[in-house]
This record gives structure tokens, sequence and C-alpha cells, in this order.
């Protein structure tokens, strides 16, 4: 009895050590040279593989980071420009500092604005439904509500609002990592500049139609009317195919053409209240009398989104 | 216009088919053999399917409605077949309390575990069988003597046991046959066994229910029985002192309920009909395997987890004829 | 034993209430809207601008290649603009908009109805005027039939195979098309073989089609050049690839056309149109369109203009019934739902299906109990089960290894699916994109 368990210790420390040298020289045969500096850089990044980089993963990326010659044009905009500087300080480079962006998403017609024409009823999904036909509202260039953009966030930054139908980006959450943006088949989602206090002035509506098309199926698309352009002081807008479009580099945030806009289709966020802002909308409805609808909607809306949260006033 | 017109993908039109009624459908094609069971095993034979069926949709509920947090889905109908099989696959003189630990191993570690149903590996009513088979193997194999016989006797054994007993006593087949029940026996159900499996002429009589209803094909079943008789048929021919004729192991030990019912779970085998091929093929060799050379007197159970466990593969490598030739 | 093909199918009810409707001609509306895209490939370039004049059948948009049909008037009058509209395909697209006013048509135009046997044997002579005429796949997929009956170099057509097969559950359109212009029928058959230089053809029909089968069976006792086969009911047997399996068991290989077998498939109403061009000059304006439905009133087959708006057929098959849940523009297996009843009829419109709410909603989907049944009906043996999950999940090179550019769609998985899965839908999603991804790796 004894000697089984003295066999069995023997034995089994017999194959162990006999395994030990095994595996000890394969390892040396087969040691790949691999450069330890891939490792620290990988740890310097936020480990989310999420490809916003454009690599296949956090891995990927630092062997890019290792191997390039200098930092430019490789970003990673999950952990910013803090941790480029990190990454910059293991390789002994220089960090090329990139301005954060926050995905915006441009459409605002919400059930409100933008009647449905009919009902969908398919496979929950953006891209099934856009590759079928224009959608459930007269605005083919619109949202599609089924949320390909929240299925393809890996940070649970972006979130459909149920009342309005639309997508809503929580801009402390975003990284920019432009997945929303691949995934959304209306190409409505854009990566725009971060500015303090993540204020934001931009044209909600992708709406390529003739003005009075586009107005007929959503209150709020824009038509292309170039009032914006002319009263932009920094020549930060343009107007091509019936669409104003503000160019998140020239402008200033000055609101000027919020105000000027006859539909609401821009929009500012996370600006202060401004004083005449009471008397502001009624302006644009004396000039054009289809606006009464328009201003309804948003005259009530404006107070109680500035109570809760000013993030979802206008996405 | 004021009401908004559909607009979806096509095909607009839908078969009436629908999963609740396949499972419906498998429940109705059991009650048969479930009659029979309450008339060979009495009152007995009807706690232990209420029981197992009950317990199996308390489980789901429960999980699905607490742990998952998901809409619970006990209409469908699966948790309550998977009560039925699990039933029927227990000796009807069961604890009441082992068929409740089979139940929650069935639906939670065999079911739900996975993600419910569709996402089981392995068929859930054969997870709580063998669960209970190994946990408690001594009630698990009491067979109770069916209430038409007179006799003081409380337990027997199944013909299967008989046979893998007289065997190693080295007895040849020729002298156990006398201690066996005749085939016609076999084929009408007045043997010893599981709840569900002594029948063998009233499980067939669903299969033909289900095959009338389309709730599945003739491929499992046929290609297991085929695989058991052929094999067992060359075990017989090269031996038949050692290994009896294979008609008998087709009409015991639930060779019958498991190709039919169990190892057609829709889950757990392979999609196409070559790939069911194989997976019948590989739990007719395993069973006759286990059965003439195994420690069970009994293997299908054993055999159809087997191959569920390798449906995934071959579903992976076992492709459909593609139309047009390319593979 | 009745011919089919072997690999899967489906056999969803048949509902073919208008079978015993004779084709009537709709009256003429009061305005058209004709779309410049109506067949597969290039738009045709508009050849007419706001406030001109023109007659039945004169031609107002030229093709815009070789891969691309002429279109022609479907009526006279003033064209009232050119600009974009919604068609049945739900995006807007360019096409005119003519007013009606009283019907002239284009001189040369033969309109009476006798029939008119002998024709020219020159098979350049009839290609061209089936070119010049506009005529296209009038089955659904509308592909410009000049481009079919110029086999590419290399390959030589066999025969000719006429698609009688009408597998759409509810459509009729092409069974009274044989049924009542048999005989033109037959000399568009002609003509087309011998466009193809072919002494073979073969008119699949399905066995629910008796009348038509035994009528033209009738008519062609004389002549052993063109053979009706009977067709087991089975869909989707009017697939070009089933049906040239059901009828000579030869089967196209993946990814090649039907001439790698020697075989031109063509619908019945594309024989007929071709008959009407070559033997009349008559160019391809109108069609056959089956109005039908549980609910409708009085479901009908009617002879309509292009470009007429489907409300208009609706009306004369008794009127929009209350309950509508949804429109299809073709049949229920394939068919396109319309958003509303103002898309104009166009050269591939085979039917207008009303559905009442209770039929158009689809059942939850429930998760996949991979019972296989997707892949048992599958007619090109794909596995449609994974196709959806990959398509679902994005992994398109294995979407494109499995196979999923075979795919047809049918709908034969979708329909057949007991936990109701949206598996089409993922499915053409994921052919559109895998198709992207090859076109553009050949660049």
């Amino acid at each position: 009895m004894n000697m089984t368990i003295v066999y069995t210790i023997v034995s089994l420390s017999a194959i162990g050590t006999l395994s030990a040298v095994i595996l000890y020289f394969v390892a040396q045969k087969f040691k790949v040279y691999e450069d330890p500096r891939i490792d620290d850089v990988e740890k310097a990044l936020p480990g989310a593989n999420c490809g916003g980089c454009g690599f296949a993963g956090c891995r990927a990326f630092a062997e890019a980071c290792v191997n390039a010659d200098e930092l430019s044009g490789l970003f990673c905009p999950v952990g910013g420009n803090d941790t480029m500087t990190g990454v910059a300080e293991i390789l002994g480079m220089e960090a090329v500092a990139q301005t954060p962006k926050v995905a915006v998403v441009r459409c605002g017609g919400s059930c409100d604005h933008r009647p449905k024409v009919n009902k969908f009823d398919g496979a929950s999904s953006c891209a099934v439904t856009a590759s079928l036909y224009s959608g459930e509202t007269g605005c083919q260039f619109g949202c599609l509500s089924h949320g390909d953009c929240v299925a393809a966030c890996d940070f649970d930054a972006i979130h459909m609002n149920p009342e309005t139908g639309l997508p809503e980006v929580i801009d402390e959450k975003c990284v920019a990592c432009g997945a929303c943006v691949d995934a959304c088949p209306k190409n409505l989602i854009e990566l725009r500049k971060k500015a303090p206090k993540d204020r934001k002035v931009y044209v909600s509506c992708r709406n390529e139609d003739k003005g009075g098309v586009a107005r007929k199926s959503c209150e709020v698309a824009c038509i292309g009317c170039g009032k914006c352009a002319k009263v932009c002081p920094f020549d930060a807008i343009t107007v091509a195919n019936n669409l104003a479009y503000i160019d998140p580099d020239k402008c200033k945030l000055c609101r000027k053409c919020v105000v000027e806009c006859p539909t609401n289709a821009i929009v500012e966020v996370n600006f202060p209240p401004r004083k005449p802002k009471t008397d502001l909308p009624p302006t644009p409805a004396a000039e054009k009398p289809a606006a009464p609808k328009a201003e309804k909607p948003a005259a009530e809306k404006k107070p109680a989104a500035d109570e809760k949260n000013d993030n979802n006033e206008t996405k | 216009m004021s009401k908004l017109l559909t607009i979806s993908p096509s095909p607009h039109v839908h078969t009436s088919d629908s999963v609740n009624k396949i499972m419906y459908r498998v429940i109705l094609a059991l009650v048969p053999a479930l009659v029979w069971s309450v008339f060979m095993f009495g009152v007995e034979a009807m706690r232990v399917t209420l029981l197992a069926v009950i317990a199996c949709m308390a489980f789901e509920y429960l999980i699905q409605r607490f742990i998952t947090k998901e809409e619970p889905k006990i209409t469908d109908g699966s948790a309550a077949l998977t009560g039925i099989l699990l039933a029927f696959n227990v000796p009807a003189s069961l604890p009441s309390w082992i068929i409740i630990i089979g139940a929650l191993i069935a639906i939670g570690v065999g079911k739900l575990s996975f993600g419910g149903l569709g996402n089981n590996p392995f068929n859930p009513a054969l997870v709580g069988r063998v669960f209970l088979l190994i946990s408690f193997p001594v009630q698990m194999t009491s067979w109770p003597v069916n209430i038409h016989v007179q006799t003081d006797a409380v337990t027997t054994a199944t013909p299967l046991a008989i046979l893998k007993e007289g065997i190693k006593n080295g007895q040849p087949v020729s002298d156990l046959m006398h201690n066996l029940p005749s085939s016609l026996d076999l084929l009408y159900g007045n043997m010893s066994g599981s709840m569900g499996e002594i029948s063998a002429a009233l499980l067939l009589l669903g299969f033909a229910y289900m095959l009338w209803k389309k709730v599945i094909t003739w491929h499992i079943p046929v290609f297991i029985l085929g695989t058991i008789f052929v094999f067992q048929g060359g075990l017989h021919l090269i031996n038949p002192d050692k290994f009896i004729e294979p008609l008998f192991h087709l009409l015991t030990g639930g060779a019958m309920l498991g190709a039919i019912y169990m190892a057609t779970d829709m889950v757990t085998s392979p999609m196409t009909h070559k790939g069911q091929f194989i997976y019948a093929l590989g739990i007719g060799i395993i069973t006759v395997l286990i059965r003439n050379f195994g420690a069970y007197p009994e293997g299908i159970s054993f055999a159809i987890l087997i191959l569920n466990g390798f449906t995934p593969l071959i579903n992976a490598y076992v492709k459909p004829k593609r139309f047009g030739g390319k593979k | 034993m009745l011919k089919t093909f072997k690999l899967g199918g489906v056999h969803p009810a048949e509902n073919k209430f208008s079978a015993n409707k004779a084709i009537e001609k709709l009256a003429l509306p009061k305005s058209v809207f004709i779309p410049v895209a109506q067949h597969i490939g290039a738009p045709a370039q508009t050849l007419v601008k706001k406030g001109d004049q023109v007659k039945v059948g004169q031609i107002i948009a030229k093709a815009g290649g070789f891969v691309s049909a002429n279109i022609h008037s479907s009526v006279s009058g003033t064209v009232k603009k050119v600009d974009l509209a919604t068609d049945a395909s739900g995006y807007p697209k360019q096409g005119i908009f003519i007013d009606v006013e009283g019907d002239e048509w284009e001189e040369g135009i033969i309109t009476d109805d006798k029939l008119v046997e002998k024709f020219d044997t020159d098979g350049k002579a009839i290609i061209d005027k089936i070119n010049a005429a506009g005529i296209v796949g009038l089955g659904g997929a509308t592909f410009p039939t000049h481009v079919k009956l110029m086999p590419p170099p290399g390959s030589k057509a066999e025969m000719l195979i006429i698609n009688g097969v009408e597998c759409e559950p509810y459509l009729t359109a092409d069974h009274r098309l044989m049924l009542e212009k048999g005989s033109e029928l037959l000399v568009g058959i002609r003509i087309l073989m011998c466009a193809l230089s072919v002494d073979k053809a073969y008119i699949g029909i399905e066995n629910n089609k008796k009348d038509a089968i035994a009528s033209l069976q009738n008519l062609t006792a004389s002549d052993s050049s063109i053979e009706i086969v009977p067709l087991k009911v089975k869909y989707p047997q009017g697939g070009e690839k089933q049906l040239i399996k059901a009828v000579t068991g030869r089967e196209v290989p993946s990814g090649a056309l039907p001439i790698a077998v020697g075989a031109v498939v063509s619908n019945v109403g594309t024989a007929y149109a071709v008959y009407e061009a070559v033997q009349k000059n008559k160019p391809l304006i109108e069609r056959v369109v089956t109005v039908t439905g549980r609910s409708v009133k009085n479901p009908s087959n009617f002879m309509v203009r292009v470009g007429t708006p489907v409300k208009e057929l609706i009306e004369a098959a008794g009127g929009l019934p209350d309950d509508t849940g949804k429109i299809i523009s073709g049949g229920p297996m394939m068919g396109k739902a319309i958003a509303s009843t103002d898309v104009p009829v166009t050269k591939g419109t085979s039917g207008i299906l009303i559905m009442p709410d209770t039929d158009a909603k689809r059942k939850t989907s429930q998760n996949c109990i991979r019972c296989g049944r997707c892949v048992t009906v599958c007619p090109m043996g794909l596995e449609p089960f994974l196709l959806m999950t990959v398509s679902e999940k994005q992994i398109w090179d294995r979407a494109e290894k499995d196979c999923i550019m075979d795919c047809i769609e049918c709908g034969s998985c979708s329909f057949t699916c007991p936990a109701d899965r949206p598996l089409l839908d993922y499915i053409r999603l994921g052919k559109g994109k895998v198709g992207q991804i090859i076109r553009s790796r050949k660049k």
C-alpha cells in the first residue's frame, strides 16, 4: 500500500520534470522575438478593441505604433490625447494632438415633426429597411429609427429616444470611434469637433429634396434657402443639393444661423438660455405663414428640455 | 388614407406552422404511450408525469422571470415536452423529490443556462435523466412491477437487465429466452422499464402521427433503428450465444422512445439529411456498443447525448447539396 | 409522375381567385407616370420635355446602353413634366408624367386583333424589332429580352423554355394569357425560336392550370417542335434555374447563366409581347395585371397601359377594401409592398395583391429551434439559418463562402420558418453587401 503511494509520487514527479525540460527546450527553440514595447503600448491603450483607430484591435494598433516612424495618422479616439501622449512617451516620439470629436446625429425628424406615411413590419434593422425602400416617413434621407447605431456602439453612448424615435448621443460616453457612422445606412451621423462645454451648432437634417418636397415630409427639414449661409460671418456654411452644411472647423458657435433658419433645422445644443430667446421663436413664425405648426412643438419642448438635460433637446 | 399601409420585405405569406404547434403536436403524439403507462403502473405514473411537467414549467417560469429576466415563454410547450420526456425516462416509482431535482437540472442546466429554447446543445430531458441515473442509481433502476401482476415482489428487472446479467454469468442467450418477455409482449408493452418506453407499438403510432403532420421527417428514427438492427444483427450472426437477435434490442430499453422522440429533438440534431444520417449512425452504433459491452444495460440516452455533442460539428462540415453542384 | 425540380420547394395556398376571369381592357387613365427605369440595367434617357405632344407607342425614352430598354408612351396626350416620383421600388425615380388626351396611335402600329402567323425569318431583324419595342422579361425580373436573345460568343442556345409556370400564389395573368391568346403566343414562341435559331421549345406549365395545358396541347398537336410540359405544383418552379431543372433535368452551375446549359428562358407574357412587336409593330406599352386578394370584391385580370396608377386598377376591381393592411406589387412570395396606390404599373408589374390587416402583419419572431426546415425547402441547397446569422453579424467572408450569392430570394425559407424568423430580410441584405464586395474586388 505504502509502496503504491511512493510509486505514484515518484512517477508523477518524473513525468513532471521531464515535461518541464521538454517544454523549456521547445520554448527556447521556438522563441519569437517581439518588441517589448508593444506590450507596454498595449497596456497604455484603453483595451476596448473597438477598432475606432482603424486597426483590428488594441494590440494591432500598438504594433502599428511601435513600427511607425512617427505618430501622425495614428490616433486612438477612445483614449484621446492623454493616451496618445502616454504612447508617445513610451516610444520616445512626438504625439500629434487631435481635437476630440463627438458623434452628432444630423436628423431632427422626430415623430412630431415627421409623420409616418406607412408602417414597416420586418426585421428591425435600418440596413434591411434601407435596402427595401425609402422609409416609414415621406423623407427618404431621414432616420429609420431601428437603432443600428445603438447596436453598433460598444460604449453605451447612443440610445434611442422612444418619444422622438431618434437616437441620442451621450457626449460624455462617446469616444468618437465611428462605429455608428459606419452603421447608419442613411449617413446621418457625423463626427464633429468637440467644443467647450459640449456646445454644438449644426444642421440637423440631411434632406436633399427640393424645399417644398422636403418641407412637406418634415417640418424641421432644411429647405436649402441659404439664409444661414448669408448671415454667417465666418463663411462656415455651404449650401449644396438643397442642403446646408456647417463646417465645424470654421464655425465659431455664434448662433446667428440658428435664429435665421426658417424651419428650425439648425440647432444649438448646451448653450445657456439667451435672454431674447423668448421673443425669438415667433420671429420666423411671423415671416413664414407655414411655420406655426413647426413652432408649437419646438416651443413646448424647449423649456422641458432645459429642465432635465440640454443634451436631449435637439438630437 | 387614414390608416397606414404596412410595408415589409417579401415573402408576404407564411406557413401556418409554428414552434408552439410543433411542440404541442409532439406532446399529442406522446399521449397514447402516456395512457398505456398509466394503465400499466397506475396512479404513480400520473403522479410522476404531472410532477415532472409542472416542475419543468415552474422552473422555466421562475428562472426566466427572476434570473435571466426575460419574458417567460412557458406557453411555447417546450418545457412541458421536456417534462413529459423526463417522466417517460424514469421508473414510475421514482420519489417526487428526485423528479423535482431532475426537472431543475433538465430546465436549469440543460436548457436555460445555454440561453433557452434553440440554444441548448444537449437534449434537456436527457440531461436531467442521465444526471439522475448517475446521481441516484438505485432509485433510477428500481423498476416497479405493473399493477396487473399478482405478486409480492415490489420491483423487477428490465428485459435488458435480465439479459445483461445472464450473459455476464455465462449463460447462452438461448437459455435466457424463457426469462424474457416474448416479442409480442415487448411490442405492445408488457414489460418493466421506464414509464414511457415500454410500449413500442404506441410510440410508433405517435411516430406515424408526427410524420403525417410533418412535425419530423422519417430520417433520424429510421436510420437509428436501422443501424441498431444491422449492427446487432451482425453481432448476432457472429455469436448467437452472446448476442441476442436484433429485434429484441429495437423493442426494449427505450430504443423507440429515444430514436423517435429524443434523438429527433430539432434543436440538438443536425439540419441536413446527410448530417442526420451520420448522427443516427453514431447513435445506433454507440447504443449497441453500450448495451453489449458497456456497464449499463441500456445505452441510447448516452448515445444521444454524445451525438448531440457532435451536432454542431456535423452542421459545420456536412453541407447540403448545393444547386449547381458547387460544394 | 409529373416533372418538377428536385431540391427544396414549398407549396403555399394557391388562392387563384381570378383564374376564371377573362382579361378585360382597363379604361384609359386620366394621367400616367412612366418611370424611365423599368428594367434591369441602365435607365433609359428621356427624349421628351414638358409640353410635348406624344402618341401611343411613340418612343419617349431611349435605351441607356446595351443592357437597357426603350420606353414608349402608353397613351396619347401632353407631357406634363419630367420629374421624380415614388414607384414600386419605394424610392423616388425619374419618370415622365403624361396627361391623357384621346387615344391616338403612332402610325404603323396595327391595332386589330387578327392573328398574323407568317413572319420574316431573319433573326437579326427580329432581334432589332424586339430591341426597338423595348421588350423586357415580363415575369418580374424585367431583364431586356434582346440581350437574352444574343448569347455571348462561345455559347449556343439549344432550346427555348417558355415559363408558363406562374408559381406565385394568387396571380393568374400568365394563366389567362395562355388560355386566351394561345395562338398568338405560339407565333411569338416561333419568332423567338427563329431569333435564337433553335428548333425545340418547351412550355412549362404547372398542373393547376389544366385548361391552359389542354388548350395549348391542342394548338401544338401538329407541331412537334413545341412541347407542353405539365409540371407538379411547387414553388419556386418559376425560378429560371428551377424551371430548367424541372423541364430538362439540367442544372445551371452556380454563378452561371441558363445559356451555360444551352437554355434560354422567357416568360409567356414576353413571348406574347414579342408577337405583338414583330407582327403588329406594337411596342411594349401594356401588359396583363392581376388584381386580387382575399377581400377584393371582384378579383380580375386587366390589360393595363404601362404607367397607369395602381389605384385605378383597384377601383376597377371593386375598390380598396376597408380592412386593407398591405398592398403588394407582384405575388405574395416575391412581390414588393407599396406604400401608396399612386405608384404606376410598370413593365414588371404582374399583379396587385391586396391583403387584409389580419394577413398583413408578421408574427413575432422567436428563437431559431434549428429544425432545419429552411435547409430542406431551399431550392438552391443553401443554409438560410446560417446565412441569416452571418449577415446579421456582418461576417461577409463566411456568407460568401456559404454561397449567399446563389440565393434567388424566393422566400421559401422565411415562408416555412416555424419560428417566424426574418431569414430572407437579412439574407437579402447580406447578398447586397457581398455583391458589393465582390464587385469592388474585381475592379
